[in-house]
């Protein structure tokens, strides 16, 4: 606790610091709060990320790659904004410049107000992949106090943190085992467990169900959306699935290859407490049905 | 119904080591041919120059119960071992516990300073870039000196100042010992995949964190199999430093000793000691591996 109101203090200084560039007030450090109450972060109006003019070239053996060209976008808190669109459209690409793990040729970016990479050293977002990617020699319980570990909580802390996360994502009882001991699917529940252990204000998640079968995805996608319900906190999702896509999201961001690049953002106002019933709705088909059009007017489906 | 025929359910026991057995039953068949074969002339002449009449039955007895055969019988090496091992005092210079033990303390000191300098130079190898092209080549060319070549002067020279004894040898053995360690732990510190690593990033991890939390635990599997195979090179590094020392004791002394008085069974026993000592290292280690694995979550 005592580490935590250190890094805001530390955000504060920089952001009066950093001038112009900053002229509304958007950063967002999570006040400090009692961690059994829920954590709704609602301020109409500030913007988790604020990207624009992005661009991205990667030097390859065989010349150069454009994997984002002039991407602007706007993310408001409390948001779950999907990017979809084929292999290669830069999707993964850019949550991982908002992540820090690239870093654009060309371009600003604004997370909670600072820049990328004092967002990453300050740890405002939680970075779920495709692969649960836990350590296989630590148990399900000590895999999601690693992020806790590192960022200095104290032991009594830790474990509080843990139970709570392992019981929102249903893993209590099985603190004690080993990831191999685990399905695929609550590998990944575990690895969005240790996402949320340390409290990040921002989800980054890059097709996290990606590689879970139907039944596994659909289960997944509604707990997902009853954490984000119940947290308040901003999500970005990476998926090539139009219904998952249609199905989680407040904002869709349709993005197209070659180069990278957004097509269309498709607001989708369904209620927060939704259920996987509406995709059979006619509202629901439409929105599907705008994002495949999107998507074919992006040459998507050309070969 | 048709009836099955019983199948035939033999013990665990017998499944497990009926193919161990048979293999070695096989070799030792092959071995007293070889005896019978190499040894035949040498029996035969001492039959001839004493011209005592000899039956083929006594020619064939002849070459396994020779004093110096160019090759002992399974039997004579293991009556030798038998004796040198348990008919003296475990303090005797005649013991071969004794000398066993004398190899196996350098062994042990080699190792020691092998492993950790192995596993020092991995991980500066693996956080220095630099070091990553200037230092691998030279570790490979040190392997390609002949041990044996340089052994004497290691020992003049720290002699020299004053070293002796143990550590030369030991030094010697961790020479030939380190590079293994340096192989391996180099992999397993980079073996974290990408997405591992990333997450260490995304939490703004120190180089320190990275390293206990994520690359040594990595490196552990790698490192026991690296290990494994440098406790066997250590072994034979601290018997190579006893040739040419001229050492007075160590299983080296010892086939040092038995190719000056061609007793051949005497090499042979202590070549068999030195087996036993390398299959007893390779044991604590495994088991030792098996340990920790059980500690980090491997699957059983």
């Amino acid at each position: 606790m005592i580490l935590r109101s250190a890094i805001s203090l530390r955000a504060e200084g920089r952001n009066s610091a950093s001038g112009p560039a900053l002229a509304t007030p958007l950063h967002v450090v999570e006040p400090m709060r009692a961690p059994d109450e829920p954590n709704h972060v609602t301020r109409p109006g500030a913007l988790a990320v604020s990207a624009h003019g992005i661009s991205l070239t990667f030097q390859t053996a065989d010349g150069e790659v454009e994997a984002l060209s002039n991407v602007d976008l706007d993310i408001a808190e409390g948001d779950f904004v999907s990017f979809i669109g084929p292999s290669g459209c830069g999707k993964t690409t850019l949550l991982r410049v908002i992540a820090d793990l690239e870093r654009p040729t060309a371009g600003t970016i604004l997370i909670n107000g600072v820049t990328s990479e004092q967002a990453r050293v300050q740890r405002h977002y939680g970075y779920i992949f495709q692969a649960p990617a836990l350590y296989p020699w630590r148990t399900i319980e000590r895999n999601v106090m690693l992020p806790l570990e590192i960022m200095g909580f104290d032991a009594a802390e830790r474990r509080k943190r843990v139970a709570q996360y392992l019981e929102l994502v249903n893993l209590s009882g099985f603190e004690r085992k080993y990831p191999w001991q685990l399905s695929g699917g609550m590998q990944q529940r575990a690895s969005i467990a240790r996402a949320l252990s340390f409290e990040p204000a921002l989800l980054l998640m890059d097709e996290p169900f990606g590689a879970l079968d139907e039944i596994v995805r659909d289960h997944l996608n509604e707990q997902l959306l009853r954490l984000w319900n119940q947290t308040g906190k901003t999500v970005v999702f990476v998926t090539h699935s139009i219904p998952e896509a249609v199905f989680l999201s407040t904002k869709i961001v349709v993005m197209s290859p070659r180069p990278g690049r957004i097509i269309d953002v498709i607001s989708c106002n369904f209620p927060r407490d939704r259920t996987l019933e509406i995709r059979e709705t006619p509202e629901f088909l439409k929105i599907a049905q705008r994002v495949r059009s999107g998507l074919r007017s992006g040459h998507s489906y050309d070969e | 119904m048709v009836a099955r025929p019983a199948e035939i359910r033999w013990h665990p026991i017998f499944v497990r080591f009926a193919p161990v057995v048979v293999i070695v039953l096989a070799l030792i068949a092959v071995w007293y041919v070889a005896t019978v074969l190499m040894n035949l002339n040498l029996v035969r002449g001492a039959f001839e120059r004493d011209d005592t009449p000899y039956t083929t039955g006594q020619l064939i007895a002849g070459t396994m119960s020779a004093e110096r055969p160019l090759l002992p019988a399974p039997h004579q090496i293991v009556q030798t071992f038998a004796d040198d091992v348990f008919g003296w005092p475990v303090t005797s210079p005649r013991s071969l516990v004794y000398h066993g033990w004398v190899t196996l303390s350098a062994t042990f000191v080699g190792f020691l300073l092998g492993a950790t300098f192995g596993i020092v130079l991995a991980v500066l190898i693996v956080h220095v870039r630099t070091l990553q092209k200037s230092l691998l080549p030279w570790i490979i060319c040190s392997q390609m000196v002949p041990i044996l070549a340089v052994a004497p002067i290691v020992i003049v020279v720290l002699g020299a100042i004053g070293l002796r004894g143990l550590l030369p040898k030991a030094i010697i053995s961790a020479y030939l010992c380190f590079f293994p360690v340096v192989i391996g732990v180099v992999k397993g510190l980079t073996s974290p995949d990408p997405i591992q690593r990333d997450l260490m990033r995304t939490w703004s991890a120190t180089p320190a964190q990275i390293f206990w939390k994520l690359r040594w635990p990595s490196a552990v599997p790698f490192l026991f199999t690296s290990l494994k195979v440098s406790i066997t090179i250590s072994l034979i590094g601290a018997i190579v430093a006893e040739l040419p020392t001229g050492a007075q004791a160590g299983i080296g002394a010892r086939l040092l000793a038995g190719s000056y008085y061609g007793q051949t069974i005497q090499i042979w026993a202590a070549l068999v000691a030195a087996s036993v000592l390398a299959v007893g290292l390779i044991g604590v280690v495994s088991l030792i591996e098996r340990w920790v694995a059980q500690l980090m979550g491997a699957r059983a």
